[in-house]
């Protein structure tokens, strides 16, 4: 049975339900206000109405997150190689291409050391908007070496999760980062180290099946969705539509399967408060 | 190699057909009366069909190794360890919440090794394979898993895997008891248990539901097996927006999942050789290839202290990717 993958969400994209779109107005897809750009932006993002979370980049993300102007970028550069010569509709490398193009990032995940609220951490932050986040070689060393500069300068290690799964088209190399990425962080766990892991709408197949899932601390923020399988693999597997909620953080949260649901504007604190409780 | 013996399952893949109108002829003759006055025309057909067997399997595609894999035929865990594992003890309990029996656990003999085995499950029977999911474990079969893989390392015990999974169970309940997490933890804890852990994709390995039991220091793929992200049918749903008979056979090549390329990928680190015509045609010659390579790499394996193990499995993950450091960007 497929796993879900990031293209399982290009619909979503096309129809511009999910992405944040352009404009001076916005209409939130949630509760439907027509609101101010610049006052969502302002907002990190968030629905003043409804507080529904919209999807940010890495960029954004970063801004939001750290004390302003400390994040230093780590292998910004690494970029894919087409390790399979993948063609499917479309070359891996024109998707790639332009992917590139569109972010002005090289693959999906940025990764550097920063301050929040103060504390150093090594920090991680996916880029659902580079082809959904998925992971294939790139992502899987940049967050490993994230994980090891955590660990060789006893750093608190932050991952803020945003991806479709595993990328299809550098398939076993990829299926492999999650056997990569976990055995890092088994290292790290050994050696003590302290990691938060923030879920964030969405995070499924491969990324959660790996480091995702692996925190110490594992907080989502409201309503993201977060699973395994895909919704629509599960309903093609079961023929039934699923429960309202299904898969959502809250749900996760009932389940025993993360800690905290948390809002945007709580996330700063919050990490800055559990990494103080740790002493780390 | 040992004499192919004859397919008589009704079970036929298109690529096979012509060898399978042979095997028809020879059977019929072998069951004739009169067999002995047919001896010559006999053992001609059989190299006939011999040599039309090693063609067929040589020009298959990508496609027809993954049917290969899937022949309802061909050997499962339970039949693997029942040709290669003796004195095998099933052992049940995830101590959480329920037996399943999508993997299989127990300890058992393998040569002169004792074991621990560890493997995916897909059923026999409509029953058995109903309840199997058809070879697709919830979060219980991984946690049953690690629990066994733990006990194994507490007492020395090298961890044989077997894995035949189309992928982990997509569906409510294996959501709702945390299919993501079982998986990453064993992805973590595997890389990290010591003792020795070898494991062989005897026919599908499907994705995060396949490493969920494969994280170890040697990997091997059975040669008509396959290994991949993601199904060739999952992989077409997306790409090509639909998984069709030309789809699948697209995405199949695509993905490089066959036990030659994935070795050829640095991805595993042997293929086992199966008998003329894959392993539905001989089981037995099939388990005997791989109790040699399993008992070959638990004698090599033995001799490392056990963190010098974990030392070794780790950098041997922690290579694996292709990439640049310096893109366009
Ligand atoms: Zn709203």
């Amino acid at each position: 049975m497929p796993n879900r993958t990031w293209a399982d969400d290009l619909k979503t994209n096309d129809e511009g339900r999910k992405s944040i779109p352009e404009g001076l107005w916005i209409r939130c897809p949630a509760c439907a206000s027509i609101l101010f750009r610049r006052s969502v932006e302002n907002n990190l993002w968030v629905c003043p109405e409804c507080q529904h979370h919209f999807r940010v980049s890495a960029e954004q993300r970063i801004e939001q997150l750290v004390d302003p102007g400390s994040f230093e970028p780590m292998n910004a550069a690494m970029a894919s190689v087409d390790p399979l010569g993948f063609v499917d509709l479309k070359p891996y490398t024109k998707r790639i291409e332009d992917a590139q193009r569109k972010t002005r990032q090289s693959d999906g995940v940025q990764t550097g050391r920063a301050f929040i609220k103060g504390r150093k951490v090594v920090l991680a932050c996916m880029d659902f908007t580079f082809l959904g986040g998925s992971m294939g070689s790139v992502i899987g060393e940049k967050i490993t070496r994230a994980i090891e500069a955590a660990a060789d300068h006893d750093l608190p290690l932050v991952v803020i999760s945003a991806s479709g799964g595993a990328r299809m088209m550098e398939s076993g190399y990829s299926l492999m980062q999650m056997a990569k990425t976990s055995a890092a962080l088994a290292r790290f766990d050994d050696m003590g180290g302290l990691f938060i892991s923030v879920l964030t709408d969405p995070t499924t197949g491969g990324v959660t099946a790996s480091f995702a899932m692996l925190g110490d601390v594992i907080l989502a923020e409201r309503k993201a969705l977060i699973g395994f399988a895909g919704p629509r693999v599960i309903e093609q597997t079961i023929r039934q539509e699923l429960p309202d909620g299904f898969q959502r953080a809250e749900f996760l949260l009932e389940h025993g399967f993360v800690d905290r649901v948390v809002h945007r504007s709580d996330l700063r604190s919050e990490i800055g408060s559990i990494i103080d409780y740790t002493g780390k | 190699m040992a004499a192919t013996e004859t397919y008589t399952g009704t079970y036929v893949l298109p690529f096979e057909q012509p060898a399978v109108e042979l095997e028809k002829q020879i059977e019929a003759l072998e069951s004739s009366e009169q067999a002995s006055e047919y001896e010559e025309e006999l053992s001609s057909l059989q190299r006939n069909r011999d040599s039309l067997l090693d063609k067929l399997y040589q020009q298959m595609t990508p496609w027809d190794t993954v049917r290969v894999a899937r022949h309802p035929a061909r050997p499962q865990t339970s039949d693997y360890i029942r040709m290669l594992c003796r004195d095998f003890r099933e052992l049940h309990g995830d101590r959480h919440f329920g037996d399943d029996p999508s993997i299989i656990t127990g300890l058992g003999r393998i040569g002169s090794h004792k074991v621990m085995v560890v493997g995916h499950q897909k059923g026999k029977t409509t029953p058995e394979k109903v309840a199997c999911h058809f070879g697709c474990a919830h979060p219980e079969g991984y946690r049953k898993a690690l629990l066994k893989m733990k006990l194994a390392e507490k007492y020395n015990l090298p961890i044989v895997t077997f894995i035949d999974t189309p992928g982990a169970y997509p569906g409510v309940k294996a959501e709702e008891r945390g299919q993501a997490e079982a998986i990453a933890t064993n992805l973590r804890e595997m890389s990290r248990l010591e003792t020795p852990i070898i494991s062989c994709v005897i026919g599908e390995g499907g994705s995060g539901g396949a490493l969920g039991i494969g994280v170890g220091d040697r990997t091997a793929m059975l040669e008509y097996a396959w290994y991949s992200v993601i199904s060739p049918e999952g992989c077409a749903a997306i790409l090509w927006k639909q998984s069709n008979e030309e789809t699948n056979q697209l995405a199949a090549s695509a993905l490089a999942l066959t036990a030659k390329e994935n070795l050829a990928n640095g991805l595993v680190d042997h293929v086992v050789q199966e008998p003329r015509g894959a392993a539905h045609r001989n089981p037995n010659e099939a388990a005997t290839a791989l109790e040699r390579w399993i008992t070959d790499q638990l004698s090599d394996l033995l001799r490392f202290k056990p963190q010098t193990l974990v030392q070794r499995r780790y950098e041997k993950l922690r290579r694996i990717g292709r990439l640049q450091e310096h893109g366009p960007i």
